[in-house]
């Protein structure tokens, strides 16, 4: 279970203590992303979660890719990402994982709109979410209706490319991050789960927020399907 | 003529100023090099401002003057082009540093925690970590990245 956190003080202990209920045997990391909230105390605190403790603030991306690299290293054989504001649900985890083998995929989603829960988007930004998704579902070969989701988990092949290539720009943390697993040949499918309303912050109905919510998408997208494969970011010696 | 030694000296003294940055190592070779071209230049055409006049009939331009502007605004261009691609190097650069930091610090916490920091050269390390997930089939101080 990885589990980037920023500034989530307030809602990680009630998430790490619902994923060590449902959960009693995995291990939980709790990637602290540079927080000056004391984050990485309230994590150290539950008992329950191994923490990486990022010195500077990463992005979700960054705080992600650190998590993988850690997956990778300690050679584990699935990872599981889930928001530390609480909007998964953890007794999802165990049929989400499950499904990596059922539907023999490397990298599966746990998505809204996929017929379970009642979570809803209305309006623009709903249809740039649809405008993404339907993008996505092509690349992919396969329905996605959640592309933006922080709920994933992913098999030893994808913990090894996610390592190595996990963009910390806009919307890399996950549109861009399917694409690369796409194009790396990695099968990405996806299960429906129930999202619960978030802890804190609304959603924005703002028409404007949501174009350009899909414009940045729409060039991190072409971005991504330009970029050649398998190449090192800038400043990388592997 | 006063203007022409203004100058003149101008340019001199600003490629003297990049020397001297370079000598006490506060710019890098390879960032002088590029200001150092364009001083040089600078200095060239503010000693001999035909050429610049013969430069802009070669290549066509009706005023000597908007032929240095344009040269000059595309150096910057490309100047600052370079500085981001730079810029991009260095924040990769740090977001791995920050990650290798983050990864090391981990491993000295477990180490602290779980066996005593190990001291001397007869110390044994620990045995690795085992996840609980991990079935065996690899180490876990193992590094499976290619």
């Amino acid at each position: 279970m990885i589990v980037p956190a920023w500034n989530e003080r307030e809602a990680l202990p009630g998430v790490l203590a619902e994923l060590a209920t449902a959960l009693p045997h995995a291990d939980v990391l709790v990637v602290n992303d540079g927080s000056t909230d004391g984050t990485a105390d309230v994590a150290r605190a539950s008992g329950t979660a191994m923490v990486l403790d990022l010195p500077l603030n990463l992005g979700v991306g960054g705080a992600m890719r650190a998590g993988y690299r850690f997956a990778a290293r300690e050679g584990y054989d699935a990872a599981v990402q889930v928001d530390a504001d609480g909007q998964h649900d953890p007794a999802d985890v165990a049929r989400v994982v499950a499904s990596l083998d059922e539907l023999g995929a490397d990298v599966v989603i746990g998505a809204r709109f996929a017929g379970v829960g009642a979570y809803t988007v209305r309006g623009p930004r709903r249809w740039a979410m649809q405008v993404l998704s339907g993008v996505l579902s092509r690349i992919a070969g396969t329905r996605l209706t959640d592309t933006t989701s922080g709920f994933r988990a992913s098999n030893r092949r994808a913990i090894r490319l996610f390592a190595d290539e996990y963009p910390a720009e806009y919307l890399g943390d996950t549109v861009e991050s399917l694409v690369i697993a796409c194009r790396s040949g990695l099968t990405v499918r996806q299960v429906g789960v129930e999202m619960r309303a978030r802890s804190a912050g609304v959603p924005s109905h703002n028409p404007a927020k949501a174009a350009l919510f899909l414009g940045r998408a729409m060039l991190a997208l072409l971005i991504a399907l330009s970029r050649p494969l398998g190449q090192a970011p800038a400043g990388v010696h592997r | 003529m006063s203007g022409y030694w203004f100058a003149v000296g101008a340019c001199v003294a600003l490629v003297l100023f990049l020397v001297v940055l370079l000598r006490t190592r506060r710019l890098r070779e390879k960032y002088a090099i590029t200001w150092i071209v364009v001083g040089i230049g600078m200095c060239v055409f503010g000693a001999f401002p035909g050429a610049v006049a013969g430069l802009a009939r070669l290549v066509g331009v009706q005023t000597p003057s908007n032929l240095l502007f344009a040269m000059a605004s595309i150096v910057l261009l490309l100047v600052c082009i370079q500085l981001s691609t730079e810029i991009t190097t260095l924040e990769e650069e740090t977001r791995t540093l920050t990650e290798e930091v983050a990864l090391l610090r981990f491993d000295v916490e477990r180490l602290a925690a779980g066996r005593g920091v190990p001291s001397g050269p007869g110390a044994q390390p620990p045995p690795p970590v085992v996840p609980l997930e991990l079935p065996g089939d690899l180490p876990a101080d193992a590094d499976p990245r290619p």
